[in-house]
């Protein structure tokens, strides 16, 4: 099986080859480094005039990006880590998200901009963010995050969704990857044996769902994304052996425009909902998720919670940072409160 | 220089003159939303370097960009029709007067951020060059304020390590909103382009054929080279940042004017009826602008 790593840098040298207006902007991207977490590597080796090693020069290099775009390219842009999104924040909401709108629909402006967000790293309150909260709300901006999981053909999986978002696109993308996330395999049906495993929503932003295989009417439904998904993927599954508990879990791979359709059939059959994420709890990916499913379900809601990291910054300790992110222990007791 | 040709530039200063001073004297009814940076002075900066673009060229402007759209070619009616939130504004009212797009004019209303982006248009010109089968450029304005942001120079930087043909050209007017450019600025303003290896060269002008002629050279370099070039333009603003908020005396105002208006110096060159004739002829245009303006539909979501 690939990694998460292995199928998004497959999805890059498939864009760099089917489109020579792909371009890419980042640091530290030539080979033989191939970019901080090797997500790029191989490709300025193989379509050397097109990805371009820039100088520490985040809010620039999205801006040269965002210009590239509106003439006409489709640049992508690798951000080190997703801390560093900050910087480029003015060029994100203030230009990229803003110009099609603004001009009255007379542009289009195919950008993605990459980023590995998470922690569990040690790398310390700096380096180990969630921070794609902070860009949820902007009118103009999608956010994705690829799953690690696909189709048994592959389809879906992180590198067709990045693949597409480059090649598709008519306007500006944050793609979300995680640090943690690059080292798992991307699960098929054939390797999850213990699940049963549909794929739903579209090919441009499609929802997993998983339950735990010959299991009862799940009781619970778990939304995710990202790494966490993972995660609420191994504790459904301790759940149902452990404490006959069923949950299942439906993961997105697009945060904005939130599709939930998907997740409100599920939850008009469990009536609970537990949202999990890895940023900072308040304000955070759940929230929205919970307001629109209770606005969509009312009283059908019987119960509902958020599972996220504490309102802290990430600490570098490791006994600290498993404090403060979510585990997958967090997740079991959290489901098992639903259902108490 | 023909007699057509300076009754051209004279009828295009004018023009944005007449509109500029049209959108400050109706603001006060009430027919304009939001707010207005109107660039009364500073016409020959517009005029003389717009007018040396070719076909295909790019522009990139900022909030005080009316007198760029004008000189680029833009229509007095949609650009009335914009800031009075009308369907057939430039952008169907969604952007207002900081944030047009037509052919291949854009603006934007924040700081700095543009300067970046007219660099990566560059970049993607350059790129695309051979597909499009033209070497086209682009033209940024700048203000003094805007020096102050730091993404400028990141885009200073790329646009020199990667040979981005680009004129940035710096109106200082010597005033950011009301903080002088003194109070704001260290150091030598060419000096700042002149440390990323870009040739700047400064002008202290207000006459649309000294402009003309800096900017035209400056752009056979750019499109020669496919390197930047830098063009410092030090102008003076007639009229406040938006619409009350001049902190200047109004005798230094006066002074200003009085020393340094663009259509002053280059009228002298037209014939006296020539010149009455275009003042008339730009009159009536602006207020036909307006009026059709004022009766266009306001937009729907």
């Amino acid at each position: 099986m690939p990694s998460v790593l292995d199928s998004l840098n497959v999805g890059l040298h498939q864009a760099f080859d089917a489109d020579e207006r792909v371009y890419l902007l980042g640091e530290d991207l030539l080979d033989p480094y191939g970019g901080a977490f090797k997500v790029s590597r191989g490709l300025s080796s193989a379509y050397p005039g097109r990805v371009w090693t820039t100088p520490i020069s985040e809010a620039g290099m999205v801006g040269i990006a965002v210009g590239m775009a509106l003439r006409g390219l489709r640049p992508v842009v690798e951000i080190m880590f997703g801390d560093f999104i900050t910087l480029a924040a003015d060029q994100i909401i203030n230009h990229a998200a803003k110009f099609r709108w603004m001009y009255n629909d007379q542009v289009s402006l195919p950008l993605v901009i990459r980023t590995p967000m998470g922690g569990r790293r040690g790398y310390g309150p700096t380096h180990s963010q969630t921070l794609e909260k902070l860009f949820l709300g902007v009118p103009g901006l999608q956010v994705l995050a690829p799953a690690a999981f696909a189709a048994p053909d592959g389809g879906s999986g992180p590198g067709e969704l990045l693949a597409q978002a480059i090649l598709g696109g008519q306007e500006p993308l944050l793609f979300v990857e995680n640090k943690l996330q690059y080292l798992l395999p991307v699960h098929t049906p054939a390797s999850l044996p213990e699940f049963s495993f549909a794929i739903e929503g579209t090919p441009a932003a499609p929802i997993f769902r998983l339950a735990v295989q010959g299991a009862p009417a799940p009781q619970v439904t778990i939304a995710a994304y990202g790494y966490m998904a993972e995660l609420a993927r191994q504790a459904i599954l301790k759940l149902a052996y452990e404490h006959e508990i069923f949950a299942e879990l439906v993961i997105f791979t697009r945060l904005v425009p939130l599709e939930d359709q998907v997740l409100c059939a599920a939850l008009r059959q469990t009536g609970r909902l537990l949202t999990v994420e890895e940023g900072a709890l308040s304000a955070g990916w759940g929230a929205e998720v919970l307001a629109r499913a209770a606005s969509a379900l009312g009283l059908h809601l019987k119960a509902c919670g958020r599972l996220a990291a504490r309102d802290l910054p990430v600490p570098a300790s490791g006994p600290l940072e498993n404090a403060v992110l979510p585990s997958i222990q967090d997740i079991m007791q959290a489901v098992r409160r639903l259902v108490a | 220089m023909s007699q057509t040709a300076h009754n051209e530039l004279y009828l295009a200063l004018c023009r944005i003159r007449r509109f500029e001073e049209a959108v400050l004297e109706k603001f006060s009814s009430g027919i304009f939303f939001g707010t207005t940076h109107t660039s009364l002075g500073q016409e020959a900066n517009a005029v003389g370097v717009l007018s040396c673009l070719q076909a295909g060229d790019v522009v990139f402007s900022n909030h005080r960009c009316h007198g760029h759209f004008l000189a680029y070619g833009g229509d007095l009616r949609a650009l009335f029709a914009e800031l009075m939130g009308r369907a057939t504004g430039v952008c169907g009212g969604r952007g207002g007067s900081q944030h047009l797009h037509w052919c291949n004019f854009y603006s934007n209303g924040v700081q700095g951020g543009i300067v970046p982006i007219a660099t990566g248009m560059a970049l993607a010109e350059k790129q695309l060059q051979s597909e499009r089968q033209s070497a086209s450029v682009v033209v940024a304005f700048l203000g003094d304020g805007t020096l102050g942001e730091g993404v400028v120079y990141e885009s200073l930087n790329m646009a020199a390590l990667w040979g981005a043909p680009i004129l940035f050209v710096v109106e200082n007017n010597r005033i950011a909103q009301t903080t002088p450019t003194q109070l704001a600025l260290a150091g030598d303003l060419s000096a700042r382009f002149e440390a990323f290896g870009i040739p700047a060269l400064a002008l202290e002008s207000s006459d649309v054929l000294e402009i003309r002629t800096a900017a035209a050279a400056l752009l056979d370099q750019v499109r020669a080279e496919a390197r930047p070039r830098a063009l410092i333009l030090n102008t003076w603003r007639f009229g406040p940042h938006s619409k009350g908020d001049d902190t200047r005396p109004p005798d230094l105002v006066a002074q200003i004017k009085d020393q340094h208006d663009p259509l002053f110096i280059h009228g002298q060159r037209l014939e006296p009826a020539a010149r009455a004739a275009i003042e008339t002829q730009v009159q009536e245009e602006v207020t036909a602008a307006f009026q059709q303006a004022a009766a266009d539909p306001f937009p729907i979501l």
